[in-house]
C-alpha cells in the first residue's frame, strides 16, 4: 500500500511540471500582453515595466524562474494588474472561501445524492423511485449557472428571504445559495449513478443468500449491498470535487462570494496571465491530488484491488 | 410404405424451402430495443421538433435577430412581452431585438456545438485510442500518459484558457471544446481495444495474413462502434453545458451571433425589471434539449450496451 502512493506520487510530479510548462508557454505566445492598452506606451516605459516582471529576460530564463519559485518557495510571483499585490495574495485570500462552499456543495451533493438513490432503488418501481428518478435528471439539467438566477429571482426577488449576493465571513444566509446552485447538478449525477448501481447489486447472488439465511433487510442492505454500491459512486467522486471547485468560476461572479473564481474570471478578462497561470496550476495540483485520493479510496473500499 | 402422403410432402417441401435463418445483426438488435424504449422514442420527437423548429422557424419570423424594434426599446417591460400582435411570438430582448428569431438562431448554435464537440471527441478519441490500444507497448504507456497529464487540467479551465489566449470566434469554440472532449473517450476505446486484442478473431485474421492495418479498420473498430456511440451521444449535453457555460461567462460565441447559454445569462441579468420571458424562453429550450438528449443516450446505452445496466 505504502509502495502503492509512493509509485503515485511520483508520477504525479512530472504531471504537474509538464501542466506548469505547457501553460507557461500557452500564456506567453498569447498576443496582446497584460500592459498592450488602447494608448501606446512609450517604448522606454514598457521596457523598464517589462524588466520590473521580468520579462525581458530569455524565455528558458523566465520558465526557469517561475518554476525555482514554485517549487521553492510557492511563489507565483506577481501580479500583472494590481501593482501592490501577487499571485499568493490572491490565492490566500480567495481560496479559503472558494474552499469553504466547495467543500460544504460537496458534501450536500454527496449525501443528499447517495440517500435518495438509495431509497429509489429501494423502492424501485413505485413512486419513490420515479419522485427520484425524476428529480435527478430535472437537477442534471441545471448545472450552477442555471440554477443561481433561479435561486436569485425565487429566494431574493420574489420571497425577499436570502440576500443576494456578498460573503460577509461565511454566514450561514450567505451560504446557502451558493451551496444549492454549485451542488445541484452533481447531487442528480450521483443520484443516478447511485440507483443504478444499487439495482444491480441487489439482483446478484450474495443479496439472494443474505435474504435467504434470513438476515432482516435492513440488515442486508447496510452491512452487504452498501459498500459495494458505493463503488463507482467513489470512482465518481474525484470528478464532482474538480467540478465543483471549478465550478466555483461562475458561482463567484455571480454571487459576489469574493472567492478564487472571482479572481480567475477578471483575471480571463483582463489577460492578467500571472492570475490566471498560477490559480490554474493551482486547480491542476488539487485536481492530481484529489485523484489521487480517489484511487486511494477506492483501493480500500474494494478489497479485490492489488497494487 | 412409400406412399406419397399429403404431410409428407408439406414437410419435404418445408425442408427444402428452408433457407439460412436470417442473422440479425447487432444494430438490428439494438434498433428493436431503442424503438421498444418509450422514453426514448418520445424524446427523438421532442429534439426532432426542436431541431424541426430551428429549420423552419425563420419563416414565420417578422424580425431578424439584428434588428431593432424602435417602438419598444424604451419599454420593453411594458411592451415587449411575447404577442402576436407586434410579431415578436417570444417577446424582445434587452435591446428590442427579437427573442423569437435570437432563440432560433441560439438553439442552432447550442446544437452544432453539441453536435460538433461530441463528432470531434468521437474521431480524434477513437483513431487515438485504437491505436494506443492495438500498438501497446512503450507507444501505448507514453500516449496514456499524455493523457493523463491533460485529463489532470479542469477542462472548463482549459477552454477559458484557450479562448483567451487564441482569441474568441466560432470555430475556435469548437476547437477548443473538441481539445477537452477526446481524452475520455481515448481512454475507452484504449480499454475496449485492449479487451478486444487477444479475441480468437483477431488472431484468425492475423493467421490469414491481414495487415494490422486493416485488423484495425476492419475487425476492431467495427466491435468497439457501439460503446463509442453511447459515449459520443452522453458527451453532446456535455457540450452543450460546457458551451453555455463558457458563454455565460462572456467568452463564447460574440453578438450578433448568441447561443442559449448567452440568452440564459441576458435574461438572467434583466430578470430584476419584470422581463422575465428573456430568462423563461431560452431556459426552456435548453433544459428540453439537455434532457432529450440524456434520455436519448441512456436508450442508446441500454440498446447497444444491454449487460451494463
Amino acid at each position: 500500500m505504502i509502495a502503492y502512493i509512493i509509485r503515485r506520487l511520483l508520477a504525479a510530479i512530472p504531471t504537474i511540471l509538464v501542466l506548469i510548462v505547457a501553460s507557461f508557454f500557452l500564456m506567453r505566445f498569447a498576443p496582446g500582453g497584460p500592459f498592450t492598452s488602447e494608448r501606446p506606451l512609450p517604448p522606454q516605459v514598457l521596457a523598464n515595466i517589462e524588466a520590473r516582471y521580468g520579462l525581458d529576460q530569455p524565455l528558458w530564463k523566465q520558465l526557469y524562474d517561475y518554476l525555482f519559485n514554485i517549487i521553492f518557495h510557492f511563489d507565483f510571483g506577481p501580479s500583472f494588474k494590481f501593482k501592490d499585490r501577487d499571485v499568493n495574495d490572491i490565492i490566500a485570500q480567495g481560496f479559503p472561501i472558494s474552499f469553504t462552499y466547495g467543500a460544504l456543495s460537496f458534501l450536500v451533493a454527496t449525501v443528499v445524492g447517495v440517500s435518495l438513490g438509495i431509497a429509489a432503488a429501494i423502492r424501485h418501481n413505485t413512486w419513490v423511485d420515479y419522485f427520484a428518478v425524476g428529480l435527478g435528471i430535472a437537477a442534471q439539467a441545471l448545472p450552477n449557472f442555471i440554477m443561481g438566477p433561479i435561486l436569485i429571482l425565487t429566494f431574493t426577488l420574489w420571497l425577499g428571504l436570502l440576500p443576494g449576493g456578498g460573503w460577509h465571513g461565511g454566514q450561514w444566509q450567505y451560504l446557502i445559495m451558493p451551496v444549492i446552485a454549485l451542488s445541484t447538478s452533481y447531487m442528480g449525477s450521483i443520484a443516478r449513478i447511485t440507483r443504478s448501481s444499487m439495482l444491480e447489486v441487489l439482483n446478484s447472488n450474495f443479496i439472494r443468500t443474505a435474504h435467504a439465511k434470513g438476515l432482516p433487510t435492513r440488515t442486508v442492505i447496510w452491512r452487504h449491498a452498501l459498500k459495494p454500491t458505493l463503488l463507482p459512486v467513489v470512482s465518481y467522486l474525484g470528478p464532482v470535487f474538480v467540478y465543483v471547485l471549478t465550478g466555483s468560476v461562475f458561482v463567484d461572479m455571480y454571487f459576489s462570494t469574493g472567492g478564487l473564481g472571482q479572481a480567475y474570471g477578471g483575471s480571463a478578462l483582463s489577460r492578467d496571465y500571472a492570475v490566471l497561470l498560477g490559480v490554474t496550476i493551482l486547480y491542476g495540483i488539487l485536481t492530481v491530488a484529489v485523484n489521487l485520493l480517489t484511487d486511494l479510496a477506492y483501493a480500500w473500499f474494494d478489497p479485490k484491488i492489488r497494487f | 410404405m412409400f406412399a406419397k402422403s399429403s404431410k409428407a410432402a408439406q414437410i419435404a417441401e418445408e425442408v427444402t424451402d428452408f433457407t439460412a435463418v436470417q442473422g440479425r445483426s447487432l444494430w438490428q438488435d439494438a434498433r428493436a430495443r431503442f424503438v421498444q424504449n418509450r422514453a426514448a422514442r418520445a424524446c427523438v420527437l421532442v429534439l426532432a421538433l426542436i431541431v424541426a423548429f430551428t429549420i423552419f422557424g425563420p419563416l414565420f419570423a417578422q424580425w431578424n435577430n439584428e434588428e431593432i424594434d424602435w417602438d419598444i426599446i424604451g419599454n420593453v417591460a411594458a411592451q415587449g412581452m411575447p404577442s402576436l400582435a407586434t410579431g415578436h411570438y417570444f417577446g424582445v430582448d434587452d435591446l428590442g431585438r427579437d427573442l423569437y428569431s435570437r432563440v432560433i438562431q441560439a438553439t442552432t448554435t447550442s446544437l452544432l456545438v453539441g453536435l460538433i464537440g461530441a463528432s470531434m471527441a468521437l474521431f480524434v478519441g477513437t483513431i487515438y485510442g485504437i491505436i494506443s490500444g492495438f500498438v501497446g507497448g512503450r507507444t501505448d504507456s507514453i500516449m496514456m500518459r499524455i493523457v493523463d497529464i491533460l485529463m489532470a487540467i479542469p477542462a472548463t479551465l482549459v477552454i477559458i484558457l484557450l479562448l483567451v489566449v487564441a482569441g474568441r470566434s466560432f470555430f475556435k469554440l469548437f476547437i477548443a471544446l473538441g481539445a477537452v472532449s477526446w481524452l475520455s473517450m481515448s481512454r475507452i476505446v484504449r480499454g475496449q481495444t485492449l479487451a478486444l486484442k487477444h479475441r480468437e478473431f483477431i488472431e484468425a485474421a492475423r493467421a490469414a495474413g491481414v495487415s494490422e492495418i486493416t485488423i484495425m479498420h476492419r475487425h476492431i473498430l467495427p466491435n468497439l462502434l457501439g460503446v463509442v456511440v453511447v459515449y459520443a451521444s452522453l458527451m453532446v449535453p456535455e457540450m452543450i453545458l460546457a458551451e453555455s457555460f463558457i458563454s455565460f461567462l462572456g467568452l463564447g460565441v460574440s453578438e450578433p451571433y448568441t447561443s442559449l447559454g448567452s440568452l440564459i445569462s441576458e435574461g438572467a441579468g434583466t430578470m430584476a425589471y419584470g422581463t422575465l420571458w428573456q430568462l423563461a424562453i431560452p431556459l426552456f429550450f435548453y433544459v428540453a434539449i439537455i434532457i432529450t438528449m440524456f434520455f436519448i443516450g441512456d436508450g442508446l446505452r441500454d440498446a447497444l450496451d444491454p449487460k451494463d445496466r
